[in-house]
């Protein structure tokens, strides 16, 4: 980050295991900001265009790693890249992909590809900075259009993107939602990073977590809220096992060691 | 003339996933020719195993960026065929329309972003946006109208938040309808214009029979729901898919390959013109007719063009669910509860690329086997049959061009890799 970045800085996307579904949502942005395309210069974005540069000052990554294979790759764009972004839960949490790190892979691999599953190689999954250092993370599945364009606009001007790391439900109660405990859902509001204007419980639903959990989270809080609605903390740690699982299975390891919250 | 040509495409671009086209031709025969898929698995069956079926809709949505609301609506079908619930009449409405959003959003972004760049001789649509603004501001417009479409019956097209099982948890008011449907009416323009520009642009001369399957119904251009139809005759229930598709794994490639009655079969737009042409709106055949598409067409370069006939059916289907919307008003309902708790079910939709299938086992609420078959998987044994028929009409060319002749016609079938469920490179080896 302490590089200044050039004039028309050449800037990157690359795509790991994921839907692809943040690049579509870059898509969407950047038709909506057309002007972020007259001080950029993109060089490599394979989802929508044939041309390929290698040399770039910001990589956007998108996906998990989830092979040997990703390793090196990865490794290539850190060396390349001034300034390496994680785009949204897959890349920044390990996110849906880390589902299946709570079953055996051989179980895993042998039910979907039977017989056949040593053809495909594949490992846990893991967030990229597993294996490489990440300069700024975009959270999210999908990432925000209106925190992209913003964290673009900051890497321009040479500055440091940070996401909020305050509870959902204070950006929640200040968009005037109904509470979605009180339509009798469980919600990871509480504890999860902002940002994402609410989405989830402004359209009837509880947070799921997918922008992960903020760095002091309230858990007394937390039980507070579950016991009030005559709900207790399986409900949450359900909840944690669908983008979370990268970090809660760390978390328990480190709660054997005495150091869990 | 080449003799020997050896394409090697690592990654083929404008494509959504990843692929790989191995071509190697030697002395003028074609020794070697596939479409490998270098995706990485995504294990999505396995891990919806233990899952509660409230979430198997929210998982499954990240199979795929572009038919999220596809696989959304698929697996609330299966869900709900699984746990004995009927969904309202204004649930069915409000997801055909939203389903449109979908078919909107990714079709666009397909004959304009993705497929019209090769024709008009440029890498991508960004150089186009200076040549030629008016038509990316034509296909911007066109994709932000199908994403406000989404956005306002459930949150997002990336990945809906308002589906679940039995219904919604959120519903458009009617002020959102009516714009949405003012918005419509103006894009007919948009249509248009879409239309001239494809009837301007020439499709590689190429045809090879197969057979097309897609789902079917007696009274519309079906999307949700149906029964499977093929065009070498025969109609199954969803529930017998697997007769149908007949997976099997192939080596190079991490999704599986399906057969059913010949080696390979299509599935897609063109797929579904050529079955349910009869059932298209009166402006979609008219359409059809300007940019002679007519069944059965076996130039599967021509699925481009049956998107483009599908986008005027989808912008004409649009308004007219609007107005039964707003006819009968918006009801904020609960979603229907389940019968049981335990079952097997199918759900089966038409998403942008074809038929998708997904089947769950589900014992007391919880997910304990699960299937999804994804249409560009079905595509992959019928575009390597494609490749074969078509490599050898083109060794005059260089390899340059036959790369680019094979590239086109791999992303005439709009492959959606990430569903691996990945696709396209072309190597001439």
């Amino acid at each position: 980050m302490e590089t200044p970045v050039a004039v028309k800085p050449k800037i990157a996307f690359f795509d790991f295991t994921s839907c692809e579904g943040c690049q579509l949502t870059v898509v969407d942005s950047l038709a909506d900001h057309i002007e972020l395309l007259s001080v950029v210069e993109i060089v490599q974005f394979r989802e929508a265009m044939s041309e390929r540069g290698e040399d770039y000052q910001i990589a956007f990554i998108e996906g998990s790693c989830t092979r040997p294979s990703d390793e090196p790759r990865l490794k290539a764009i850190r060396e390349q890249a001034d300034i390496v972004v994680a785009l949204g839960a897959c890349a920044h949490l390990g996110g849906i992909n880390s589902i299946r790190n709570r079953q055996p892979l051989q179980d895993v691999r042998a039910y979907v590809y039977g017989e056949e599953a040593e053809l495909f190689e594949t490992y846990p999954a893991r967030p990229i900075s597993a294996v490489i250092d990440v300069d700024v993370s975009i959270p999210g599945c999908p990432i925000n259009p209106r925190e992209f364009v913003q964290t673009v606009k900051m890497l321009l001007q040479g500055r440091q993107p940070e996401p909020p790391d305050y509870p959902l439900c204070i950006e929640c109660k200040s968009l005037e939602n109904v509470c979605v405990y009180l339509r009798g859902k469980t919600c990871l509001g509480p504890i999860t990073r902002a940002g994402c204007d609410a989405i989830c419980p402004a359209y009837g639903d509880g947070c799921e977590g997918c922008r992960g959990i903020i760095s002091n989270p309230n858990y007394e809080a937390m039980k507070a809220v579950l016991d009030w609605h005559g709900l207790d903390m399986a409900e949450v740690e359900a909840k944690t096992t669908m983008f979370l699982t990268y970090q809660t299975m760390n978390m328990d390891e480190k709660k054997e060691n005495g150091h869990g919250h | 003339m080449a003799t020997n040509v050896s394409v090697d495409v690592h990654h083929v671009t404008r494509v959504e996933g990843h692929g790989n086209i191995v071509v190697d031709v030697v002395d003028g025969q074609l020794e070697r020719c596939e479409f490998a898929i270098v995706e990485t698995p995504r294990f999505f069956e396995a891990m919806l195993r233990g899952r509660p079926y409230q979430e198997a809709s929210h998982i499954t949505s990240r199979i795929c960026g572009i038919c999220a609301v596809g696989h959304a609506t698929t697996s609330l079908r299966a869900t709900e065929n699984a746990l004995g619930i009927s969904p309202s009449q204004q649930t069915v409405l409000l997801r055909k329309l939203n389903f449109f959003g979908e078919i909107l959003d990714s079709h666009v972004l397909h004959v304009y972003m993705l497929v019209a760049p090769d024709f008009l001789g440029v890498g991508s649509v960004i150089p186009l946006a200076r040549t030629a603004p008016e038509v990316v501001l034509r296909a911007l417009r066109m994709k932000k109208l199908a994403g406000d479409l989404c956005k306002a019956v459930c949150g997002r097209h990336t990945h809906p938040v308002a589906m679940t099982v039995g219904g919604f948890t959120h519903f458009p008011t009617e002020a959102e309808l009516r714009d949405l449907r003012a918005r419509f009416v103006n894009m007919r323009a948009d249509v248009d214009s879409l239309v001239e520009l494809y009837q301007g642009l020439t499709m590689p001369d190429f045809e090879r029979d197969t057979e097309f399957i897609a789902l079917s119904k007696a009274d519309e251009y079906a999307f949700i729901d149906g029964t499977i139809a093929s065009t070498d005759g025969g109609l199954w229930p969803i529930e017998d898919y697997k007769s149908v598709t007949n997976e099997t794994i192939v080596p190079h490639s991490s999704a599986k390959h399906t057969s059913n009655a010949g080696q390979s079969y299509m599935v897609g737009a063109l797929a579904r013109f050529n079955i349910n042409h009869d059932r298209l709106h009166p402006r979609a055949k008219k359409a059809a007719e300007a940019l002679k598409l007519k069944p059965k067409r076996t130039n599967p370069f021509f699925n481009t063009v049956a998107q483009v006939v599908e986008i005027c059916h989808a912008v004409e289907e649009s308004i007219i669910l609007i107005d039964k919307l707003l006819e009968r008003g918006i009801t904020p309902e609960e979603p229907i509860e389940p019968t049981s708790l335990s079952g097997e079910g199918v759900g089966a939709c038409e998403v942008p690329r074809g038929i998708l299938f997904h089947r769950y086992e589900i014992e007391d609420g919880i997910i304990t086997g699960a299937d999804c078959v994804i249409p560009t998987g079905q595509n992959l044994a019928n575009i390597e049959n494609d490749m074969r028929a078509f490599v050898p009409t083109l060794l005059d060319q260089t390899e340059e061009e036959i790369t680019l002749s094979l590239e086109m016609l791999v992303r005439a079938y709009d492959p959606c890799i990430s569903c691996s469920t990945h696709l396209v490179d072309v190597n001439f080896k």
